[in-house]
């Protein structure tokens, strides 16, 4: 995988494109949630909308705010941004892979993570040490447990990184592997934690004591307030990619083959569109969960993944 | 010896170093209570003697091993001392983490704390003296003779405060365990050393021991080495100890005192035993494992800040054990690069681990120092009246959290790829294991995010829990240089793991057989122990990445937008008040741990009833091994040492009569 | 196109597996019968699938039966007596679901274990299922072991059954017509048997938490 021109113009086009995607990508679940609860859905470039106006309003900080508090939302996004960077999106030819593996991607999310909860402890609210103990709750969880999810992946291709492990479950013939089944169920339920929907949080919620991902950000307003929530759609962004292409890698374009991401962007793009449907199906069918359920439930996704590897190493596939 | 100073090996100036070391201390106890000589002359000159001692050791990693007798000692066994490239690694640590200390301990150390600062400069130099020696030992006498002075020396600072009865109480629990653990190490080296009577280390090295006597050496190693390490079950010392301890001490003892131990383990386990047997891999994987699991549950629910860290060591240690676990498993199956890259992780860990470790230990100590609180409940919004220590420490919690893009992140990531490479052991039922092994590990490394997350929010972050904390004075001068040095070291671990890998690679030649040092060159700027397509990192590009998408965005915002920004009081959903004490406590902070890993701790709550007109809440969180293992030993010695006594009737009668019956004795045996 | 089969018959054996899994960590006695139901029918596929990978009809006629007893007929009477007991929740049950969960860990560990050599001397079409049966039927056992209220063991019983029947399937291509008849009457009379303790049970006790019948001992 050697650094040339394709591969520099591969990694720019996948930055631009998540950063552009993503906010289209929340609003299509938004829209998706609203049509099965029979109501009328906001307009789908409504999360365009938001960031435009939060971006153009005054940013308005508590007077025993730190540095930290306002340096925390540019940490997180930068984070995210290089998440989605290195998860093959549109092809594997991708430089920026060789920085960071997979594990180095859960290290990313958690680094994302810390930064958001010490910026909630930062102005000594109830409510914002609150959100960060939840939040770092569930994290400490389905930290471990993505991770052993990338680790079945990782047996089945013998490489961390990710763009290898896209070739190579792409090339293989048709193959049905049992543990990847396993990783894929674990892998849905720790994305529905990490990106705080149903049945662990409600992104819609401002109740106090049902908030996690809100109670984070209740001291943010102005740009501070449109960079995370921007983060927060390049996170479902990089964790529905993520799980494209460990789960469904067929479309993704190789090195060699560079025009071949011209056919790719069709396919990703139908394929989030499935995948979010599939989500917002999710959200709908499920209530929401008592917070010390939620520790069970990241457990059983935690467990699913190591049954995924254990049943890998005893059928070799 | 020559006599010729140009002459002089690498290992001929170690022990000028560390004689210099013991010159300080004398002059210390000439200068018993002259304060200002005592903490800004004699501490700093000790802090340069460590610097020396690590660029020597780096010098030392490179050339062949070097061997010295020094004429103390027995008349049979003088002291043989070596400086091979185990010895040079930890030489390194030692050196490059005291340098930080000392410099530090200048600025901390005040008038009228127990102990004259003479004294104090005596006890804290013997220690660096012998933990330096301890590495340098080439035989059992020497060594053990060195450890005890380790441990008597650590004994007198541990207990500095000594009109505390606390304190005075810890440091016995310590020194007891110590010498438990010294039993241990000397019947290991008796069993070792395999009926030739030469206690030498190159003669145990030339004896091959049958597997059976090689196991019990071993288990007495773990016994030995894990009690002063701080593996369970022999831990309970360590959250007494380093707290009681004033911070420089409990640095030390933290970040290089452990590392001593592991390097006792390493040193029986791969150097003096000849072959490893996979079922000590397994024993040593159970116990890091149980240990890392435990230290870090107990780290997330206390309150007070100086045992979080303790604990937090315990984990450490445990994943350091883990490692060497693993290391073990894959020599005893003979598969060299994977245990180097095994052992790789580990002492990368072991380096990473002194440099962070002490940093926090120097920030508690810091907050100590103008705060005067220990308690995490008593603490808070320090970031406004302490911003030099706060970023300092915020760079150590996310190398203790291990966080990439640094040092703690890349021991953590050199661990997981050896876990991958473990389908290929030729035992099915360890295949099945070891990604249940490998899934502990993740789950310790994330609950020590949390607990990271809890120790720095809730000193530095959040409003004052107390009014005079906003009084509270930052680092002075001597402070801050000695924690820029250990927090540059932090930083250029973690962005220069390759190169200091290639430091670690003549170890692991020397104790496996292979070394990573030529694979990892190959790539630049890229770590990638196998090949660049399987597994590779990039720290340096890591943090470029994300500072460029921070500037970016910075400037990007400021220019399409606007930059403007207004300060208010806090939203809080519209709450008119907002006192310090709606805020998350340390308790609270800890209060899913406590419910989620209910069965490890022995809880005693106490809990109000919606009718008491003044509630109160209660809980103290207690290790279950007291009362399940320490109590019921403690239990059988009295009674053992009661019907001893029972030979004690007070009557001259019948210690006349002892006499008689001993003679009686004799008599009747000579007469055979 | 066999090898695809038999990596087909891998993935049923794992989603078996993963039913199993998902019944203990089950609070809800409905939910209970419905993942009971599916892993019947993911049976019947496996059957049918290894009937037609090795041309064996009487597989077939298994994989019918199956069908007839345990997707239709024996929900449908557990229906029924949840409905005429009116039992909607479990209580807690004796291990928390955490620490139940981590058990079932070591016991697919040691399962897996079991199955790995005999799977390298057979010759079927699926022998790396053989673990994965073992662990279902440990699994369920464990299920019967930890619950509190009489239908999650018998559903942990049944399940149990279903491991037995998918390990007969994968290591030997099924068992004889009659020990298979026999062994379906053994489990239908077995069901009414237990459906008619269960009455009793509550209308000894008024529920039908089996710790009451701790007090029938003699003290």
């Amino acid at each position: 995988m050697s650094f040339g021109w394709t591969g520099a113009l591969s990694q720019l086009l996948e930055i631009v494109l998540a950063l552009a995607l993503a906010p289209l990508l929340t609003g299509w679940v938004n829209q998706c949630r609203a049509w099965l609860q029979n109501r009328s859905a906001p307009p789908l470039l409504q999360p365009y909308y938001l960031l435009h106006k939060l971006f153009n309003k005054e940013s308005v900080v508590a007077e025993r705010a730190s540095p930290l508090f306002r340096a925390a939302p540019y940490i997180v996004f930068g984070c995210m941004t290089l998440a989605c960077s290195i998860i093959p999106t549109l092809s594997t030819d991708l430089p920026l892979t060789l920085a960071a593996d997979a594990i180095a991607l859960v290290g990313l999310f958690a680094l994302a993570r810390v930064f958001i909860s010490l910026a909630a402890m930062d102005i000594g609210t109830s409510f914002g040490t609150l959100g960060a103990r939840r939040e770092m709750l569930i994290g400490f969880l389905a930290e471990p447990a993505l991770l052993m999810v990338l680790f079945c992946a990782s047996l089945i291709s013998t490489s961390t990184s990710l763009a290898t492990i896209v070739e190579t479950l792409a090339h293989r013939e048709l193959a049905i592997y049992p543990s990847l089944a396993f990783a894929g169920v674990a892998f849905t339920i720790v994305s529905l934690a990490e990106n705080a929907r149903v049945p662990v949080d409600n992104p819609a919620t401002h109740l106090e004591l049902t908030m996690v991902h809100e109670a984070l950000i209740l001291e943010y307003s102005g740009r501070h307030l449109a960079l995370i929530e921007w983060a927060a759609s390049l996170k479902l962004f990089a964790y529905s990619c993520a799980g494209l292409a460990l789960f469904f890698p067929w479309g993704i374009a190789e090195a060699h083959a560079p025009l071949e991401m011209l056919l790719a962007l069709p396919t990703l793009v139908l394929k989030l569109a499935i995948g979010g449907a599939a989500l917002a199906m999710l959200e709908t069918l499920s209530a929401k969960m008592r917070i010390f359920r939620v520790p069970e439930f990241l457990a059983t996704a935690f467990l699913l993944a190591v049954i995924g590897l254990l049943v890998h190493i005893l059928l070799g596939s | 010896m020559q006599t010729d100073p140009t002459q002089w090996l690498l290992l001929d100036w170690a022990m000028v170093l560390i004689g210099i070391w013991l010159a300080i201390g004398v002059a210390g106890v000439w200068a018993l209570r002259r304060f200002a000589l005592v903490s800004h002359v004699l501490f700093p000159l000790g802090g340069a003697v460590g610097l020396g001692l690590f660029a020597l050791a780096l010098a030392a990693l490179f050339v062949p091993a070097q061997v010295a007798v020094l004429a103390i000692g027995l008349p049979t066994l003088p002291f043989h001392l070596r400086l091979d490239a185990l010895s040079a690694f930890f030489l390194m640590v030692i050196g490059a983490t005291v340098a930080g200390v000392s410099t530090f301990a200048a600025g901390y150390f005040r008038q009228g704390e127990g102990t004259p600062p003479g004294l104090m400069c005596l006890q804290y130099h013997v220690f660096l003296a012998s933990m330096a020696g301890v590495v340098l030992a080439d035989d059992a006498y020497a060594f053990m003779v060195l450890w005890e002075t380790m441990a008597l020396s650590s004994f007198f600072l541990v207990t500095s405060n000594h009109r505390v009865a606390e304190i005075r109480r810890a440091g016995y629990v310590y020194l007891l365990v110590a010498h438990v653990g010294a039993i241990g190490i000397l019947m290991c080296f008796g069993v070792l050393q395999a009926n030739t009577g030469d206690y030498s280390f190159a003669n145990m090295r030339a004896q091959s021991l049958s597997p059976f006597w090689a196991s019990v050496a071993f288990v007495l190693a773990l016994f030995g080495f894990g009690a002063k390490a701080g593996l369970l079950p022999l831990h309970v010392w360590l959250p007494e100890a380093h707290p009681a301890a004033p911070s420089p001490v409990s640095a030390l003892m933290s970040a290089v005192m452990l590392k001593t131990a592991i390097y006792g383990l390493l040193r029986v386990l791969f150097d003096l035993l000849s072959v490893q047997l996979w079922w000590w891999g397994v024993v040593l994987l159970a116990i890091g494992l149980a240990s890392g699991l435990f230290g870090v549950v107990f780290a997330a629910v206390q309150s007070d800040m100086k045992r979080l860290l303790a604990y937090s060591s315990i984990e450490n240690i445990g994943l350091l054990a883990a490692g060497i676990g693993l290391a073990v498993l894959f020599s005893a199956y003979g598969m060299k690069p994977l245990a180097a890259l095994a052992l790789t992780a580990s002492l990368v860990h072991v380096a990473s681990h002194a440099l962070f470790k002490s940093l926090l230990f120097l920030s508690t100590g810091t907050v100590l120092h103008a705060t005067g609180e220990r308690s995490l409940g008593k603490l808070g919004g320090l970031m406004r009246a302490m911003p030099w220590v706060a970023w300092v420490t915020l760079v150590g919690v996310l190398a203790s959290a291990g966080l990439p893009p640094t040092s703690g992140f890349v021991s953590e990531w050199l661990l997981l790829q050896s876990f991958l490479f473990t389908p290929g052991l030729p035992d099915p039922f360890l295949n099945m294991l070891i990604p249940v092994v490998a899934a502990l590990i993740a789950l310790v490394a994330a609950l020590a995010g949390y607990t990271m997350v809890k120790f720095f929010g809730v000193i530095f972050l959040g409003q004052p829990r107390e009014p005079r904390l906003m009084q509270a004075h930052d680092a002075n001068a001597w402070q801050r240089r000695g924690m820029a040095w250990l927090l540059l070291g932090n930083v250029l671990l973690g962005l220069l793991p390759i190169q200091f890998i290639q430091l670690v690679d003549p170890v692991t030649r020397k104790l496996v057989g292979d070394g990573l040092g030529p694979t990892v060159a190959q790539h630049g700027w890229l770590l990638a122990p196998t090949a660049l397509e399987r597994a590779s990192y990039g720290p340096v590009f890591f943090l470029l990445g994300v500072a460029a998408c921070f500037a970016l965005a910075f400037v990007l915002v400021r220019r399409l937008y606007h930059g403007r920004i207004r300060r208010a009081p806090p939203w809080d959903c519209g709450f008119p008040w907002q006192t310090a004490r709606m805020q998350d406590t340390a308790e609270g902070f800890g209060q899913p741990i406590r419910q989620i890993f209910e069965p490890f701790f022995h809880m005693q709550r106490e809990l109000p009833s919606p009718f008491d007109t003044q509630p109160r809440y209660k809980v103290v969180v207690e290790d279950h091994f007291w009362n399940a293992l320490y109590w019921p030993i403690v239990d059988a010695v009295f009674r053992a040492a009661r019907l001893v006594g029972l030979l004690q009737q007070g009557r001259i009668a019948v210690y006349l009569l002892f006499s008689f019956v001993t003679l009686v004795t004799i008599l009747l045996l000579v007469r055979q | 196109m066999t090898q695809l089969l038999g990596q087909f018959i891998n993935l049923l054996g794992a989603v078996l597996l993963m039913l199993a899994f998902a019944m203990i960590s089950q609070r809800r006695v409905l939910s209970l019968v419905h993942l009971f139901t599916l892993q019947g029918a993911v049976l019947v596929v496996a059957t049918a699938v290894v009937g037609y990978a090795t041309s064996q009809p009487h597989l077939f006629v298994s994989a019918a039966l199956t069908l007839v007893l345990k997707v239709i007929l024996i929900p449908h009477m557990l229906h029924r007596v949840i409905d005429r007991l009116e039992v909607r929740w479990d209580t807690e049950p004796l291990l928390n679901i955490p620490t139940t969960m981590l058990i079932g860990i070591l016991l697919v560990i040691f399962a897996f274990n079991l199955g790995l050599p005999i799977a390298r001397f057979s010759s079927t079409i699926a022998r790396g299922t053989l673990g994965i049966a073992l662990a279902c039927v440990l699994l369920s056992f464990m299920m019967m072991i930890t619950r509190a209220k009489a239908i999650p063991q018998v559903v942990g019983f049944l399940s149990m059954e279903n491991g037995l029947f998918f390990a007969a399937t994968s290591a030997t291509y099924g068992m004889p017509m009659v020990v298979e008849l026999g062994i379906a009457l053994d489990v239908l009379i077995g069901v009414l048997i237990l459906g008619v303790f269960m009455f009793q049970i509550r209308e000894q006790f008024d529920s039908l938490d089996i710790r009451h019948l701790e007090r029938l001992k003699e003290d």
